[in-house]
Formats: C-alpha cells, structure tokens, sequence
C-alpha cells in the first residue's frame, strides 16, 4: 500500500515537472489566438497573425534569417561533413580540440571575438557588418554540430564497405562518393536541419555581429518583446514553435534511418 | 595532398581564422589599453585584469557563480526525481523522454519570452490575480533575480535529467531490490545504492547547467531587466555601449576560465 502511494507521488511530481515545462509555451501559444491585446481572453482571433503577416520589420527579419540559415546551413553542412568524414579516416586533434572548445565557449564570448575580428579586418577592407558577417560567424558555430551528427552515423558505418569497394577497382573519391556518401545521407540531412535550426535561433551572437540593415527575426522579436506588450510576439513565437518542431521531428527521424 | 587533407582543409580553414584567431585578439586586447576613440592601443598592460577585482565587477563576478550555482542545485533537486521517475516508466520512457526533450528544442528566445509574458505588470499572473481582486497593484514578480533565476531553471532543465537519465537507465533494477531485501529504507536504499552509483550522471548533468548559466546573457537580459548584471551582461554591455574592448577582452577571458574549471574536473573524473 505505502509503496503504490509512493509511486502516485512520483507520477504526480513527475506530471507537475512536465507542466512546468511545457505550460509556458503552451499559453503562449494559447494566447496568440486571444482577440484582445490585453491577457484577458475575449475570444478566438487571427487578428494578430494578420497583423504579424502586415509587419514590414518581421517580414524583412524572416527573409533574413532564412538566407542566414539556408547559406550557413549549406556550407557548415559541407565543411562539417567533409571533416568529420576526414577525422573518421584518421583523427586530426587540433581540429577537433577546436570544436570542441567552439562548444564550450560561452556565446557571448564567441560573439564579442568575432565582433573584435571583423573590426579588426574592416580596418584594412572597406567592409561593414552585415549578412555576411553574420554567416561566417553563424558556420564558425555550426560546423561542430554538424561535425558531432555525422560523427555518430559513421562510428556505425563499417569499413570494410569502402575496402571492398576500392578492391573492386574504385578510387580513394570513388568510394567516398558513390559508396558512404549515399549511407551518409540521412545523418547529413540531419545535421543540415539541425544547423539549419541552430543558426535560425540564435540571437546573443548574431545580435553582436549584425549591421543595421541585417537584423534577423530573433532580434525583431527581441526588439518588439523589450518595448512591452503586444500579442503579435506571441503569433510569431507561435509560428516559431510550430516550425522548430516540425524541423526538428523530421531531424530525430532522418538519423535514426 | 591526399583526399583526407583536402577534406579537412575548409575546416581548418574556418576554424583557425573564425575561431583561433577571434580568440587570440580577445587574449591580445586584453593586455593592451583602451583608445580614445573606443579602439585598443598599446602599452601593454596587466590594468584590465586588476580592474575586474574591483568590488563592482568582483560583485558581478560573484553573483554570476551565486546564480549559476543557485540554479544548478535548483535543476539537480527537481530534476532527479523526474529522471529517477522516468528511467522507472518502462515502455513509457521513450514518449516521457520526448516530453521533456520538446520544449527544450523549440527557440530559445521564444522560451525565456513566454516568461515575460507570464510574469510582467500586465502579464497573465498578475492580470488574473488583479481580476480575482486578490492584489490591488500588480506583483513585482519581474526584473529580479527570483525571476532571472526561474527563467535559467527553465531554459536548462532538460540539461541536467537528461545525462542522469541516461546514468540511471543502465542502472541494474536488482540492486535497489536487494537493498530493499536486505531491510534497508528506500530512503536508506537512494542515498547508499542509488546516488552513488548515479553519481556520474549528476555530476555531468551539473556541468552541463553550470557552463550555460554562467555564461548567460540573453536570460539575466530579458528577465532580469538590466538590473541583474551577470557576467555575460557585462562584457556585452563594455563591447558595445562602454566600447572598453580591452576590460571586455580581459571580462571574457576570465569567464572562460571559470567555465573550463568544472569541464576539466570532470572530464579528469571521468578519465580515473
């Protein structure tokens, strides 16, 4: 008796953690459909998300953010691959000693360092922030993401495929190409929505490199959540929600192929 | 040059001179004096280091680690029971595991804002109490460290049951059972069988709460309201509207070192 008690409290507790993490979001989200602007629920609205859909800032913020994370994701997508795949071949230390202290420095610092360089490099070129800076430090985080995924998928991949294949007469490329690159496949489109999600959602070191005329929708959303109350952040955290976790779900599904 | 070097070329590229060199001017300007007009110029000096032990900056300094510590324990004591709870569920762990792992993979900035929503002048808890007339004026529940510090629980949570989780999940079953048939307590069995032998999962799932919290900025920022500086808050604000890049530099470094302390603790553990 004393021992089922005992695990109604467990459940219990772990229900009320389980609430308190995604209760939150959920009234967000809930809230967003709300007709009024103040948190009273008055009914069932769009209102907001049409609103949000008018906003030239938010508009210009989603582009942004999109070419952001469509380029860098491309290219860490690339260069995480190649060198993971390199590093699966024969370790190279110092590089991944270098992603992993990328994971562990705080964003902040990586974002103020890159600031320092950028600066530092506009002195000589005449160049500015924006777009561009903003994916070359978004591909600087990505690729040990990337690197990590694909890393994984290969510890599981057997070598002998690629002997056998270069036995058969393939080239060292040839076999890269046309025997692990195709068992690669799902783990890179993995690691290409995971970059993908990590640059769209990244605002403390974007924010430090972005120009005036790149700002991209975290940093819209950040700007609109600073000034004070307005349900359209609610609509497009609600949008954010929705697309995170359908990118993500389609993600967990690609590795676990 | 052979296929692997070639592959491995974009990378070392980009990561000597979008990650090294980044970190090798901050260790520079760290030791050079600031400009007239914001910039960094020589001689070179130890100021910047000696700066931060004012009682100012080794306040900010030590608030930090008081927040990330207190948020830390935080996560450690609730979220033990729920890996504990979940590791137990049998078939159910995998869609459990998955409700904890969701919110945690939705936007960052999204998460610490739903907090803002909830708990501002105008937010849901206050707009509801003052509606129940339980309160006349709304609730200061933002803009302070209580609030700074729920946000960071919140943001970092899965952080720590995950690893215990996946401490706990090896654990044999039998081992709590004969415990329990040799007479002891649970209480007795969780604190001599269970937490010693999670006690990698706990120490790593505090590692991976700590690091983050310490270097937060985004969270202190929105829910703190400016007036809970932490270090992040700090070396944002001297590369930006102080422009003192060398205190910056110097405020960077030693956050790095702070936050490399307990990885390198553990990692030497896990090493024994």
């Amino acid at each position: 008796m004393r021992s089922t008690w005992r695990n109604h409290g467990a459940a219990i507790y772990a229900a009320c953690a389980l609430a308190f993490l995604h209760a939150p979001l959920a009234i967000l989200i809930l809230f967003s459909f709300n007709a009024s602007r103040f948190t009273v629920w008055e009914g069932f609205s769009l209102r907001w998300y049409r609103v949000a859909l008018e906003d030239p800032q938010l508009a210009e913020g989603l582009l942004n953010s999109l070419v952001i994370a469509g380029v860098s994701g491309v290219l860490s997508t690339v260069i995480g691959t190649l060198a993971a795949y390199a590093m699966w071949r024969r370790g190279a230390r110092v590089l991944s000693g270098m992603l992993y202290l990328s994971l562990v420095t705080p964003e902040i610092v990586t974002g103020v360092s890159l600031l320092a360089l950028f600066e530092g490099a506009f002195r000589f070129l005449q160049l500015r922030l924006g777009l561009h800076t903003v994916i070359i430090a978004h591909v600087a985080f990505s690729i040990a993401y990337v690197t990590i995924v694909i890393s994984a998928r290969l510890r599981s991949y057997d070598r002998t495929l690629e002997e056998a294949a270069m036995d058969l007469g393939a080239s060292e490329w040839g076999a890269f190409a046309r025997v692990t690159l195709p068992n690669l496949a799902p783990g890179i489109a993995a690691a290409g929505l995971l970059a993908l999600v990590v640059s769209f959602d990244d605002y403390v070191i974007t924010s430090l490199v972005a120009g005036v005329d790149s700002q991209t929708l975290p940093m819209v959303i950040y700007a609109m959540a600073r000034r004070g109350v307005s349900p359209v952040v609610n609509a497009v955290s609600a949008f954010i929600v929705v697309a995170f976790g359908v990118v993500i779900l389609l993600s967990e599904r690609l590795q676990r192929r | 040059m052979n296929l692997r070097s070639a592959f491995l070329l974009p990378a070392r590229v980009w990561s000597a001179v979008f990650l090294a060199t980044p970190l090798a001017i901050v260790c520079a300007y760290s030791l050079l004096t600031r400009g007239d007009y914001g910039g960094v110029e020589r001689p070179w000096t130890p100021e910047n280091y000696t700066r931060l032990l004012d009682p100012l900056y080794l306040g900010i300094l030590w608030r930090s680690l008081w927040m990330a510590g207190l948020a830390t324990a935080v996560c450690a004591v609730a979220g033990f029971p729920l890996a504990l709870f979940i590791a137990r569920a049998g078939r159910r762990r995998n869609l459990l595991l998955q409700l904890v792992l969701l919110p945690f993979w939705t936007s960052f900035l999204v998460r610490t804002y739903a907090w803002l929503f909830i708990l501002r002048d105008t937010g849901l808890v206050n707009t509801a109490l003052l509606r129940l007339g339980v309160i006349r004026s709304p609730l200061p529940l933002l803009y302070n460290e209580g609030a700074v510090l729920l946000g960071l629980v919140y943001n970092f949570l899965p952080f720590f049951v995950l690893p215990l989780y996946a401490t706990l999940e090896r654990l044999d079953p039998a081992l709590p059972e004969a415990a329990a048939d040799l007479g002891a307590t649970p209480l007795r069995t969780l604190r001599r069988v269970i937490l010693p032998l999670a006690a990698p999962g706990i120490a790593a799932g505090c590692v991976l709460v700590f690091i983050p919290c310490l270097g937060a900025y985004l969270t202190p920022d929105l829910l703190g309201g400016g007036k809970t500086v932490m270090l992040g808050n700090l070396i944002q604000n001297q590369f930006t509207t102080a422009r003192d890049w060398p205190f910056g530099s110097a405020a960077s470094l030693v956050l790095m070192l702070v936050s490399a302390a307990p990885l390198w603790f553990l990692l030497r553990r896990e090493a024994r």
